[in-house]
């Protein structure tokens, strides 16, 4: 990478011109499967062919380890031009540390408040007036996937609600089949609670709770949602432990499970599989009766270089993956959702054409909770509802009274 | 005198030559027993390995049956082709291959390294003690014992400010210094079993520091070098965390694209693919083991023909 | 403080009998041959170790800072039920897999010196796990425990359909898996190692107890044993230490769950320093698993002083 800088800088002395020389710009991120990497060649390609500056790859597998690696090599002095984050509140400190490019002039010049939708994505990246990242995707967690054979099997309908899920179950269970796929890791779930916790509660109270930290409606409605999401375990099989989410997605696609809960990246199993939405499996927008779509997803963050041509570079990178050709192109790769209206999507299918419709209506977003809370504090929740899902011995009220603490230690 | 002071030791390692227990010609129900065990201990090492070269022969349908030890109805080496060829890592769709020219570099250079630093060290805590080296070995010992993201970011910013982040001679320094500690104790404790007399009759003939260590211990320590080059060419190889933040890009390891391959949270998972990757990288310490296990023999034999 | 070697006869030696003058400048050679280790110790871990100690009494979160908060970070990781749990099952952990490795090691080393003639292929199956990476090779165990793919499953088509073998799935017993599988991977080192000290001691033992018509396995059992004290200590270190850093293995097959069932330590530790941005809480973490390890070196050190000290005032 110097080694190219510095060719071109005699290139460009050689010339005798004073334009800023092209650059290498690395990117830090952790899309290395099939078709995350589909979707990074477009924002790479796209890169390349806008001039002489390059996209230099470095993946890095698991998004623990990327951002690890990008906030040590910020540390050390070698920081990456450009790396790949969730929204969320983990990067708070480089902002404040003044370690990160500010997109501000570059943002406003192209008006990327007037089309990046919904607002929550916007507020990941727009920080007290600056912009310091670029969101790039949108990934809903609010899904379930079901297997229709495995129902008709059963000889009911797709479920309406969790609770009529719940009815239905013990005839799935009859039929030999396992009415609720679940994988025991603990972001799965704490992924399928979230989404039944937004259904018990709603998006306004939601927000009371998680936003606001409101105790006294935590200690009132938690109880609930702790009941009801135990009632889920018995309907769940005794290969749970441990399981990958992509097992356990392979369950409903091979019909042994009725249903999984689980973030719009399941897709991709079914569309492997050679399986049709709508005849093979159904894709249920949760909660049923209220569709929603959360707004998870990944963003990028440029640290601050001393090259100006780099820095040149950098802009230009932000500014090409919010471009509307761009994002259709790589959502679609993706898989996911893009950060704004005007874009074609005419070759998603039918689940991501529901999303799409769902999102628009800004009463349908739950904001990822990862706005709200600290890394720290969902990590804690996380902890809470993994023990709580694998101990049947530790009562409602011990989960809930433990619930309210870490929200009130929460910053 | 030397001679004299040399034969302990050498009986010592000539018992490696000289038959142990009972007598091997006859079959006796002992020598079964012994069979008998090494064969089912072996039986349960080697049922993963089993599983997985099973699963990288097969199709992913097939996998998704889950008849986890059934050979392959259709063997496919596709998998181990992809893994070693065109697997995608990121943007690039080069498979393992690339980073396998930088991991042999750290490897033989940090190796080597490393494992002469702790036996210098070792020699130096067991024959050439000074005011404190106890204590130095004390705390070394505990340092192997601290989570090493505990030490990351010292580490990071002392080595920026030498200039040495994310550079080859910057990794092969930090797996010495991560090395060190179990290293050094190998050596130390390898060292001070050796009879005292073969130093003190070294010292008495006037040789110094390092005429005794290259002309005497190194010679000798041939049999525990080898546990340490097994342990070091492990480490080293399979080593993840000090690669991706210490080497650079350019000298990025082979297991940063294992690790890409074998890792996905939202993806489609190719566990034949997988398979075949890791039992790809692991055949550089697997050769090293089959190689020094020779060695592991022949140099207490060597050390035996030298007294 | 000489509490590893298996004798300080040696040292001793070298520094009563050379004259004054000259054991000095050969010591300036020791320290010269030393000088990495010198750094190691001292710029690296004792400077490491007090920064740690330093951060578990701020606020740190992303990058290390010295806004102290006093004993809030210890407060809150006794308060938390996932580190208590961590606590007990590296215990348990311990223990077992320390037993297991130890014992299982020295019976494969003793069997191994039995003059095998495949001695290099036992060796190299039993080291091999050693080699792989425990991403994928957890992910392997884990399908093997897991009741519809693996062993039980197998065992049930067998004919056997009761057949009961599922540690993972359980949190009871999900902490033994993680043990099998742990010894699976480590217990070839220590084989290699007990080897190593087997064949270093003296052939005249083995005569001599030929000679008394002492049986081969209390040869093995009370004479050599006592006598590879180094290479036991060796081993038992490195395996102390894969015990007490433990994460990897326990990532790929449990990810710490059923639940919270089988966390450690040192996953919280490094959770806490990467993802979950609370260096100090990670600080804490790590500072107090260093505690036990420093009171077992410096109750060995008292104890070797005391026993230096003794044997002067005898002479």
């Amino acid at each position: 990478m110097k080694k190219f800088a510095v060719v071109a800088a005699m290139a460009t002395a050689l010339l005798g011109s004073t334009a800023v020389h092209a650059a290498d710009v690395e990117v830090i991120h952790w899309w290395t499967s099939g078709g995350e990497q589909a979707a990074v060649s477009v924002f790479a390609r796209e890169f390349d062919a806008l001039g002489e500056d390059k996209w230099v790859d470095t993946a890095i597998a698991g998004g623990e380890n990327a951002r690890a690696a990008t906030l040590q090599r910020i540390l050390g002095g070698d920081a990456p031009g450009a790396a790949q984050f969730n929204p969320g509140r983990q990067y708070e400190e480089l902002i404040s540390g003044g370690m990160l490019l500010d997109l501000t002039p570059l943002a406003e010049k192209e008006g990327w408040a007037d089309f990046i939708r919904p607002a929550s994505i916007s507020e990941a990246c727009l920080v007290d007036g600056h912009w310091w990242c670029v969101p790039v995707n949108i990934h809903s967690w609010n899904w379930a996937w079901a297997s229709m054979p495995a129902f008709e099997k059963a000889g009911v309908e797709l479920p309406t609600s969790f609770d009529d899920f719940l009815t239905k179950a013990p005839k799935l269970k009859e039929a030999g089949v396992i009415p609720f796929a679940i994988g025991g890791e603990s972001w799965q779930i704490n992924g399928a609670f979230g989404v039944i916790q937004t259904a018990m509660l709603g998006l306004a109270d939601r927000e009371k709770i998680l936003k606001d930290k409101d105790l006294e409606l935590a200690k009132s409605k938690m109880a609930d949602v702790f009941t009801k999401f135990r009632e889920f375990k018995q309907f769940s099989d005794e290969g749970s432990a441990n399981r990958n989410w992509n097992d356990t997605t392979n369950l409903v696609v091979t019909d042994q499970a009725a249903m999984q809960i689980m973030g719009d990246w399941a897709r991709g199993e079914f569309g492997v599989a050679g399986e049709v939405a709508g005849t093979d499996y159904a894709c249920l927008a949760l909660p049923v009766e209220h569709p929603t779509v959360s707004t998870g997803g990944d963003i990028f963050l440029f640290p601050k270089q001393s090259d100006p041509a780099v820095e040149e570079a950098q802009l230009k990178m932000a500014s090409m993956m919010v471009n509307p050709q761009v994002q259709a192109l790589f959502n679609n790769a993706k898989g996911s959702m893009p950060i704004r209206d005007d874009v074609d999507m005419s070759l998603a299918d039918d689940c991501m054409k529901k999303g799409l419709e769902i999102i628009k209506d800004p009463a349908n977003i739950a904001v990822d909770a990862g706005r709200w809370l600290s890394n720290d504090t969902t990590g804690q929740m996380n902890d809470l509802v993994a023990q709580f899902w694998a101990d049947d011995s530790m009562t409602v009220d011990a989960a809930v009274e433990q619930y309210v603490n870490i929200l009130q230690t929460a910053e | 005198m030397t001679s004299e002071a040399l034969s302990p030791a050498t009986t010592g390692a000539s018992g490696a030559v000289e038959p142990r227990g009972a007598k091997p010609k006859k079959l006796t129900i002992g020598r079964v027993g012994v069979y008998a065990f090494l064969v089912i201990a072996a039986l349960f090492f080697l049922m993963p390995l089993w599983v997985m070269i099973v699963t990288s022969l097969k199709g992913l349908p097939e996998i998704r049956l889950g008849q986890l030890f059934n050979l392959p109805a259709q063997v496919t080496f596709e998998p181990w082709l992809k893994a070693w060829d065109t697997a995608c890592t990121g943007r690039d769709c080069n498979g393992l291959k690339p980073g396998f020219m930088n991991s042999l570099k750290i490897t033989l250079l940090s190796v080597p390294v490393s494992i002469v630093v702790a036996m210098i060290n070792g020699y130096a805590l067991s024959f050439w003690k000074y005011k404190g080296s106890d204590l130095l070995f004390g705390i070394l010992i505990f340092g192997a014992f601290v989570p090493y993201q505990v030490v990351i970011y010292p580490l990071i910013i002392g080595l920026s400010k030498v200039g040495l982040f994310a550079t080859l001679p910057g990794i092969v320094i930090v797996h010495t210094i991560f090395g060190m500690p179990i290293l050094t104790l190998l050596f130390r404790n390898f060292f001070a079993s050796l009879p005292p007399e073969l130093f003190k009759a070294a010292r008495v003939d006037g040789a110094g520091f390092w005429q005794i260590f290259f002309q005497i211990m190194l010679p000798m320590s041939v049999p525990i070098a080898i546990v340490a080059v097994i342990l070091q060419t492990t480490g080293i190889w399979n080593d993840f965390l000090f690669g991706t933040v210490f080497a650079g890009r350019e000298n990025m390891p082979m297991t940063v694209q294992l690790n890409n391959i074998v890792t996905t949270t939202t993806g489609v998972r190719e566990y034949n693919v997988n398979m075949a990757a890791t039992i790809l990288t692991a055949a550089v310490p697997l050769a090293v083991y089959f190689i020094s296990g020779k060695w592991f023999v022949r140099g207490i034999a060597a050390g035996a023909v030298k007294g | 403080m000489s509490q590893y070697a298996q004798s300080s006869d040696a040292a001793a030696l070298v520094s009563t009998s050379p004259p004054r003058r000259a054991r000095r400048k050969f010591n300036v050679m020791s320290i010269v041959g030393t000088t990495p280790m010198i750094l190691t110790a001292v710029g690296v871990f004792v400077i490491c170790i007090i920064f740690s100690f330093i951060w578990s009494f701020t606020n740190s979160k992303l990058f290390p800072n010295f806004n102290f908060v006093g004993m809030d970070q210890y407060n809150r990781l006794w308060a938390s039920d996932r580190w208590r749990i961590s606590v007990g099952n590296v215990f348990l952990f311990g223990v077992c897999s320390l037993v297991a490795n130890m014992v299982f090691g020295y019976l494969l080393a003793v069997f191994m010196d039995q003059r095998i003639k495949q001695e290099d292929l036992f060796r190299s199956i039993f080291l091999y796990p050693f080699a792989m990476s425990l991403v994928v090779t957890g992910l392997v165990w884990q399908w093997m425990f897991d009741p519809n793919l693996g062993i039980q499953s197998a065992v049930r088509q067998l004919g056997w359909t009761d057949f009961q073998f599922a540690p993972l799935t359980n949190q009871a017993t999900a902490i033994y898996g993680v043990v099998l599988g742990g010894v699976w991977n480590g217990v070839g080192v220590t084989m290699a190692i007990l080897l190593a000290g087997l064949r270093g001691v003296d052939a005249e033992i083995w005569k001599a107890a030929k000679i008394d018509g002492i049986p081969a396995w209390r040869t093995y059992l009370f004479i050599v044993l006592p006598m590879m004290k180094g290479a036991l200590l060796t081993a038992f270190i490195l395996q102390c230490t894969g015990v007490v850093r433990v994460f990897d293995i326990v990532i790929a097959m449990t990810q710490g769950g059923p639940g919270v069932a089988t966390q450690m330590p040192a996953i919280y530790v490094i959770q806490h320093i990467t993802d979950r941005v609370n260096v100090g809480q990670g600080m804490a973490a790590a500072c107090t698993m260093l505690l036990p390890v420093l009171a077992v070196i410096v109750l060995q050190g008292v104890l070797q002083w005391n026993a230096k000290r003794k044997k002067e005032k005898a002479i």
